[in-house]
């Protein structure tokens, strides 16, 4: 009997990215088995079982032959049941009960169900990206995720329900076409029913806060008691951000149909947001484990994480945050390899201003001096370095919550939108994008001060007891609050105003709080 | 009595006995001092009674310890601690201890010697309050400690948490002369997290003891210390205290003293303006800020002083600004409360940020601002 070899090509999911998987199934006379090599995981090894039951319930016919299936490349860890349908149909070909003719022009990524139909799995929008970039005609998928496949261009999908469809398929049937996208919510990148500023009363500091964050990519920091508004506050800040590009777009839907976060299929039209519980692990927040995952950071990226309770967070987790705040991307070194996910995102922390959360409030705060010092300690240090802007929530009035709205969201995001235009304008040619990602080097070159304005920044540096970095934030703020005001100068209010929205750094400023 | 060219002290045999049999019978008056067992009178005794009143069946053990007693080696231990001891033959001995039924047999001293005897040859001024004090009591003894350093009056404390840091803070701000007394050997920084601050106080001040070093802190070693606070105060000041707290102690030794006793008032409902208002109603005096404590001591020559005391950051002021910090130091502490939603966020946020350079309000916890005295 002649020895029968068929190759599919597939895909696996190495962090975010796609690599090229080679399905070669072998098919010689010898005792009945079916073997799958190639340094598979758990749930590929269980591929057997599924494939077995597919390609019988789907009235094909099961070799019963020695038959060894490999996925090359072998030193590449294959995680996953999205190899499947390759399997199966690497097997119908190798035994001649489809065409093998079309598989070098075809992907194919899917899980099996027993009863022969295909399902989707995570991360198909960043197959489809793989199958573009190695050159091939199409991509065969389940229908169920063929439309988050479809948003790639320059691939053609084909969208099917089960193992005949394929085979049909390959046989030279008709490309059955995905379902047409759903239609794009609410234009400008804002869900109807997103939270908006018109529901706040009260906070005018966090709002304008909110703005200027929102404007130069600021880090924040909210600080109140219990029960004040901070989350509240921070769910807002997505709508202020400008619109997703189409470009940013995808890499958010691809980044979180690897993680299984659901858009239905869609691009992703809002800006994330992310808020991990506090007891979360280094690996859950920056990405990780075994295989590596992308974390909440990278869940994160094009839009807002949000950090509550901020000094409950575990030392090593915010430690982890350092790199990928600087860098916007997290580099996760496993063995050989080394994965990229990136994390560009805008930073939210709240906290309570002392471990029993009344501290400054109207209600008697009951911590001694060294519960507060301990408390700032696991505020103080690296992560705070990053944070440009500090601001205090308090519980608003009644008058103020009985008070018409100050403003809206789509009024402010027009400002923030002005303002980040006027900045896109004065970087265009460097790496940065916002005010936020200046350093001390582009700072000089793009900060002009008035000069009483220098006078008062000089003046806070020398006696006021603001440091190196310190002087950096309050003139990267500044300069938020000038593009804001439309000026191109910053001028003295913008530094006063800075100042007054600085965050703390000294031992100093411990003792006199 | 000769004066050794470095250290500066040399203190007599006797004393050195005197204070190594407290340090080493530390452990049997704090077993005295939680029995309540005569604990006023303990350290006036002689040598002998205290060691019959306290040791027990350990005083034969003692008592040779006591015949053994090395001078020269507690000497060696007070060079190698970096610490001087002035006793009571002494003639640099804080004359002001003397008052003391029980005084101190020798004072060791962390920090330059010539700046004690500077800083007692001024009038001493005692600043004493909560540890758990709030952003306007740090504040109150903060501005008190600058504005009395100041004047050339030194200020003495006990680098406790709270207050009493504020109030040596205070005072190593304006450049002045502090003491801190403290309830261990002096050399040691306690509580730990004032270690900065013990530094500092060590570089440009003096922290004293009646421990020598090496003497870990006992419950009873803080009303003892508070004994010496009251004597070398000419005038003690209380910030905020609770009903029963150890503050109104040292202000109760202080009157008996005859040294003059101030108060800075706090809000008739807050739990830790007790004790201050309390004192007031009392006869103490009424302090509102450094001016206060210096007409107490001075009458009215304390106008030329007060001149040194307070600054001028007020004057230049511009109107706005003045009638915003008014606002601050009336109770309008939060943005909030300040732009009351009509005045604009911006400006009354520029505005604080100005006051705050000029250093006449401050960041407290909760977003508040507080006026600085």
């Amino acid at each position: 009997m002649p020895v029968v070899l068929a190759r599919v090509v597939t895909f696996a999911i190495d962090g975010i990215d796609p690599r090229p998987v080679w399905v070669e199934v072998d098919i010689r006379p010898g005792l009945p088995t079916f073997r799958v090599v190639g340094l598979a995981d758990a749930a590929v090894r269980e591929a057997r079982e599924r494939v077995r039951a597919a390609i019988l319930n789907s009235d094909f016919e099961f070799p019963a032959r020695r038959i060894t299936a490999n996925l090359a490349p072998a030193h590449l860890r294959k995680v996953g049941p999205g190899f499947d349908a390759a399997l199966a149909v690497g097997l119908l070909a190798a035994s001649g009960q489809c065409s093998a003719g079309a598989l070098e022009r075809w992907a194919i990524f899917g899980e099996l169900s027993l009863s022969g139909e295909v399902r989707g799995c995570r991360g198909v929008l960043a197959v489809a990206e793989g199958a573009r970039r190695a050159g091939l005609a199409g991509l065969i998928v389940a229908r169920e995720r063929a439309g988050e496949a479809a948003l790639v261009e320059g691939v053609e999908i084909a969208a099917v329900e089960d193992l005949r469809a394929i085979a049909a398929l390959l046989d030279g049937g008709e490309v059955p076409p995905p379902p047409e996208p759903a239609p794009a919510p609410a234009a400008g990148g804002l869900a109807p029913d997103a939270p908006d500023l018109a529901d706040v009363r009260g906070h005018e500091l966090p709002l304008r806060a909110l703005e200027i964050a929102a404007a130069g990519g600021h880090n924040l920091l909210l600080e109140g008691p219990p029960g004040s508004g901070k989350t509240m506050l921070a769910r807002r800040l997505p709508a202020l951000l400008p619109p997703l590009t189409r470009a940013e777009a995808l890499e958010v839907t691809r980044i979180h149909s690897v993680a299984g976060v659901s858009h239905a299929g869609a691009l992703a039209t809002v800006r994330p947001f992310r808020a991990p519980h506090h007891t979360i692990s280094p690996a859950g927040l920056v990405g990780g484990g075994r295989p590596p995952a992308p974390g909440e950071a990278s869940l994160a990226h094009h839009g807002v994480l949000f950090l509550d309770e901020l000094s409950e967070f575990s030392r090593p987790s915010l430690e982890a945050l350092r790199q990928p705040i600087e860098d916007g991307e997290i580099v996760i070194v496993r063995g050989q390899l080394a994965l990229r996910f990136p994390t560009r995102f805008t930073l939210i922390a709240a906290t309570n201003p002392c471990p029993c959360g009344y501290a400054g409030s109207d209600r008697p705060c009951r911590c001694g001096e060294p519960e507060l010092a301990r408390h700032r300690r696991r505020l103080s240090g690296p992560l705070l370095d990053r944070i440009d802007l500090l601001v205090t929530v308090g519980r608003p009035s009644a008058a103020a919550l009985a008070a018409a709205p100050r403003t809206a969201s789509a009024a402010v995001r027009e400002r923030v939108l002005a303002a980040r235009e006027r900045q896109c304008a004065r970087l265009a040619g460097t790496a940065a994008h916002t005010n936020a990602q200046l350093d001390a080097r582009r700072l000089r070159a793009h900060v002009r001060l008035g000069s009483s304005a220098r006078r008062t920044l000089a003046q806070a540096y020398d006696t006021g007891g603001l440091s190196a970095r310190g002087h950096d934030r309050v003139l990267r703020v500044a300069r938020t609050i000038a593009d804001l005001a439309e000026r191109e100068t910053v001028e003295l209010d913008d530094v006063l105003q800075a100042l007054a929205l600085r965050t703390r750094e000294s031992a100093d400023e411990v003792l006199a709080a | 009595m000769s004066r050794d060219a470095h250290s500066g002290g040399r203190p007599c045999e006797p004393c050195l006995r005197r204070s190594w049999l407290i340090a080493r019978l530390a452990a049997h008056i704090e077993l005295a001092w939680s029995a309540r067992r005569g604990r006023a009178a303990l350290l006036g005794l002689h040598d002998l009674a205290l060691v019959d009143a306290l040791a027990g069946d350990r005083r034969d053990g003692i008592l040779a310890e006591y015949e053994r007693f090395d001078a020269a080696a507690a000497r060696r231990r007070c060079t190698a601690a970096g610490v001087a001891g002035l006793c009571r033959c002494d003639e640099r001995y804080p004359a002001a201890l003397e008052d003391l039924s029980d005084p101190p047999a020798v004072v060791y001293v962390r920090g330059d010697l010539r700046r004690l005897e500077r800083a007692l040859a001024r009038d001493c001024v005692a600043i004493v309050g909560a540890r758990r004090a709030s952003p306007y009591g740090l504040a109150q003894a903060r501005g008190l400690g600058r504005g009395l350093a100041a004047a050339g009056l030194a200020v003495v404390s006990g680098m406790a948490l709270g207050v009493d840091a504020a109030a040596h803070v205070g005072a190593l701000e304006a450049g002045g002369a502090t003491l801190a007394v403290l309830a261990c050997g002096p050399e040691r920084a306690y509580p730990a997290s004032k270690r900065r601050l013990h530094a500092q106080i060590v570089a440009h001040g003096v922290a004293i003891s009646e421990l020598p070093p090496g003497t870990l802190p006992r419950r009873w070693c803080f009303p003892a210390r508070n004994r010496i606070i009251a004597a070398l105060g000419q005038a003690t000041v209380v910030v905020e205290a609770g009903e029963r707290s150890g503050s109104l102690i040292t202000a109760g030794q202080a009157a008996d003293l005859g040294r003059d006793v101030g108060a800075v008032p706090g809000l008739v409902t807050a739990p830790l303006a007790a004790g201050a208002n309390g004192l007031i109603a009392d006869g103490a005096r009424l302090v509102r800020g450094p001016r206060d404590v210096l007409e107490l001591l001075f009458g009215a020559a304390a106008e030329t002083l007060a001149k040194a005391a307070s600054d001028d950051r007020r004057d230049g002021l511009a109107p706005d600004l003045r009638v915003l910090l008014e606002r601050v130091g009336a109770g309008c502490d939060t943005l909030a409360a300040l732009t009351d939603g009509e005045a604009s966020v911006d400006a009354t946020l520029a505005g604080l940020a100005q006051l705050e350079l000029r250093g006449l309000v401050r960041r407290a916890a909760g977003g508040r601002y507080v006026a600085t005295a």
